[in-house]
């Protein structure tokens, strides 16, 4: 069997950067990604109190994984490329660009409301597994085409790995050189499967061999490594050179969403291991012997994410309940006339 | 009387069936942890083992083809897939192999698969909350189960597991914690494919239902003798695939006026086909047009208010009775 690659670390547990490894982000951007992270951790605890009020819908936490998320979107250019994501990857869409009042707006039942602005690169998120791959190295591809140097960064899960369209899609944007980045969380579960029922090989990285693009493993906990490995094939891609797959190893610390209750299936060991990694700590204490970071700047940090948190939940509570016309009106750009018979018959459906 | 759940009814013909028949064997998508999306197969694999409970990669096509060749292979597999939208990334197997080697070859193969799925909706979003038994009723060689009640979820299941042919048996989300009576256990607990049910006698209106919109068809009934002295026949089709055309036929040659009941898409649902057949065979008979209930022809909104208002719910078939009488 090959052997697993070797897993990009930067810092070290605690905060220090291990030997030989020089940061790929100042200071300033750090303490960017640190405060992404913080919002993550906040919005999590908020959108899963207001689901259990059922003032919201379904939410799927990142709590646990927001190095893996933050430290690759920190490698994109919101002003540029494009944002695939899965569903698990909330702090990536706000540093794309994508107001926190458009996503309350959506888990709220208001999509109208909840629209990705015009000149945010991102696709909507995608709950069909893997369906967002293939339209990446599409996406990908077009771009190269129009010239510009854009890049597009995929998110995707382990499990969403064993799909067709995960294969497919990798052949795909290897045989066309498309510049995308596939990142790969690995958070050792697909809902209650975890990783080593998913696949038998040792890691998830080494399947970019057999489509002829790199492979690359990284700390998913580190927010240095992740960025260092995605602006590495940011650059590739923007060169010209094609896909790189990323393997982020994570931790999903808790449920799938808020259907799901993993006191069923998962191990409290494992995840009291996985909590002893907390990858926004490790950030915390990186800043903090720099003398960028303290106590009194995260309170501050807090209060002022706190409250946008609030104004943004605030405003979806206050919009209207969507009319039924909506559905009817969104199915096509131009609805055809029967479609328009069972909008006005909608208390009535035996007509149209 | 023994009451048991919908759930555990499903649980019960899998493991009665596993216990008597060594080939049968389960695979499915966090079917061990979890016990599947809806907990159905919980604690099988610990009476089991991993080798004939298996926990897949999430991979449908995968899961269905290798279950096809499972079942060429000697074995019964009942392959679970977590709910019937994420069947359609099986389709290529399920049509173009599950339900053609028999025809094409000679009869030299044939797949004894049973695709367990679910349909349903609660607030789950478009893609998440659709209904295609029409389209998998729609092929030849598959045959499509959709029980409403333990009694029967339980006897049909196990009728699809011992049949010879590839079977589509699609549970319903929002009927696993509705109990019933226990069915009889063994033989006399078995339910024939393809027998539909008169579930209540009626004379003015035959009301045509499966799966959910049996109870939202049985509650119109009691509205509509109550509030409008009409006497409705509820029929649970049970089997879509092959279907009791006799005991429909028969019912609608009595009351002259029908109401098909479904949750798929108006356009193209089963209850299209349905109608189709109705008017071929009983247009002398009718007193009016076929009325039906059914999805209206949009995707299923995530808000909630509008999920709840566009459901087929039974004052959708009061509605749709009044029309005709
Ligand atoms: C095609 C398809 N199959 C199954 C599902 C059900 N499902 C939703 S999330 C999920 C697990 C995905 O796991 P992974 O890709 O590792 O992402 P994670 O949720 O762990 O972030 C599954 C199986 C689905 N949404 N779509």
């Amino acid at each position: 069997m090959t052997a697993s690659p070797r897993r990009l670390a930067v810092l070290s547990m605690t905060g220090r950067l291990r030997r030989g490894q020089r940061p790929s982000l100042d200071d300033a951007q750090v303490r960017e990604g640190l405060e992404l992270m913080l919002l993550s951790r906040l919005f999590d605890a908020r959108a899963t109190t207001l689901q259990r009020l059922g003032r919201w819908g379904v939410h799927s936490p990142v709590e646990g994984q927001e190095a893996a998320v933050v430290g690759a979107c920190l490698a994109v250019d919101p002003g540029r490329d494009w944002l695939v994501p899965q569903y698990r990857e909330f702090p990536a869409y706000i540093h794309h660009g994508m107001p926190l009042a458009g996503i309350a707006a959506f888990f709220t039942g208001h999509p109208a409301q909840g629209r990705i602005p015009d000149g945010v690169r991102m696709l909507p998120i995608q709950v069909a597994i893997a369906a967002q791959l293939p339209h990446a190295a599409g996406l990908a591809w077009g771009l190269r085409r129009q010239g510009g140097g854009a890049v597009v960064l995929a998110y995707c899960g382990d499990g969403a790995t064993s799909e067709g369209d995960f294969h497919e899609a990798c052949n795909l944007a290897g045989r066309m050189q498309a510049p995308v980045v596939f990142l790969v969380q690995n958070n050792g579960w697909a809902i209650s499967t975890p990783r080593s029922l998913q696949s038998a090989t040792p890691s998830l990285a080494l399947r970019a061999l057999g489509y002829g693009f790199p492979g690359v493993r990284v700390d998913g906990n580190d927010l240095l490594a992740v960025h260092q490995a995605t602006a590495t094939a940011v650059a590739r891609a923007r060169a010209g050179e094609g896909p790189t797959l990323i393997e982020a190893d994570t931790y999903r610390y808790s449920f799938h969403n808020t259907t799901d209750n993993p006191a069923a299936y998962a191990d409290p060991v494992e995840l009291a291991a996985a909590r002893r990694q907390d990858p926004i700590e490790r950030v915390r204490r990186y800043l903090t012997q720099r003398g960028a970071w303290d106590p009194a700047r995260e309170a501050a940090v807090r209060e002022r994410l706190t409250a946008t948190l609030d104004a943004a939940v605030n405003a979806a509570a206050r919009l209207p309940p969507p009319g039924p016309d909506e559905c009817f009106d969104d199915i096509y750009a131009r609805p055809p006339a029967r479609l328009l018979r069972q909008r006005a018959g909608h208390g009535a459906p035996s007509e149209a | 009387m023994a009451e048991l759940s919908y759930r555990a009814a499903v649980r019960d013909a899998l493991r009665e069936e596993m216990l008597r028949d060594e080939s049968v064997i389960l695979l499915g998508e966090s079917i061990t942890g979890y016990g599947g999306s809806y907990a159905v197969t919980k604690g099988l694999v610990e009476e089991f083992g991993p080798r004939r409970v298996m926990e897949t990669p999430i991979a449908e096509a995968g899961i269905v083809g290798f279950a096809v060749g499972a079942a060429m292979g000697g074995l019964r597999p009942v392959a679970e897939l977590m709910t019937v939208n994420f069947a359609l990334l099986a389709l290529d197997q399920i049509v173009n192999s599950a339900a053609k080697f028999h025809y094409m070859f000679g009869q030299q193969w044939s797949v004894p698969l049973v695709v367990r799925t679910v349909s349903g909706f609660g607030q789950l979003g478009a893609t998440h909350s659709q209904s295609f038994e029409g389209w998998f009723a729609s092929v030849p060689g598959l045959k499509v189960v959709m029980p409403a009640t333990p009694t029967d979820a339980y006897g049909l299941l196990v009728s699809a597991i011992r049949d010879p042919d590839p079977v589509i048996f699609i549970e319903h989300s929002l009927l696993y914690s509705m109990r019933g009576p226990a069915p009889p256990s063994g033989e006399a607990g078995l339910v024939p494919l393809g027998r539909a049910q008169v579930v209540r006698q009626g004379q003015d209106v035959t009301v045509v239902a499966y799966s959910r919109m049996l109870f939202q068809a049985l509650q119109a009934a009691e509205t509509l003798e109550r509030e409008d002295g009409i006497s409705c026949e509820v029929i649970d089709l049970r089997t879509l695939r092959p279907l009791d055309y006799p005991t429909v036929v028969g019912s609608v040659r009595r009351t002259h006026r029908v109401v098909l009941c479904g949750e798929d898409w108006r356009t193209g649902g089963f209850g299209a086909t349905l109608l189709a057949e109705i008017q071929d065979r009983c247009f002398d008979d009718l007193d009016g047009p076929v009325a039906r209930v059914a999805m209206r022809d949009i995707p299923l909104p995530y808000a909630r208010n509008l999920e709840h208002l566009l459901i087929p719910a039974a004052g959708d078939v009061v509605a749709a009775v009044r029309s005709l009488v």
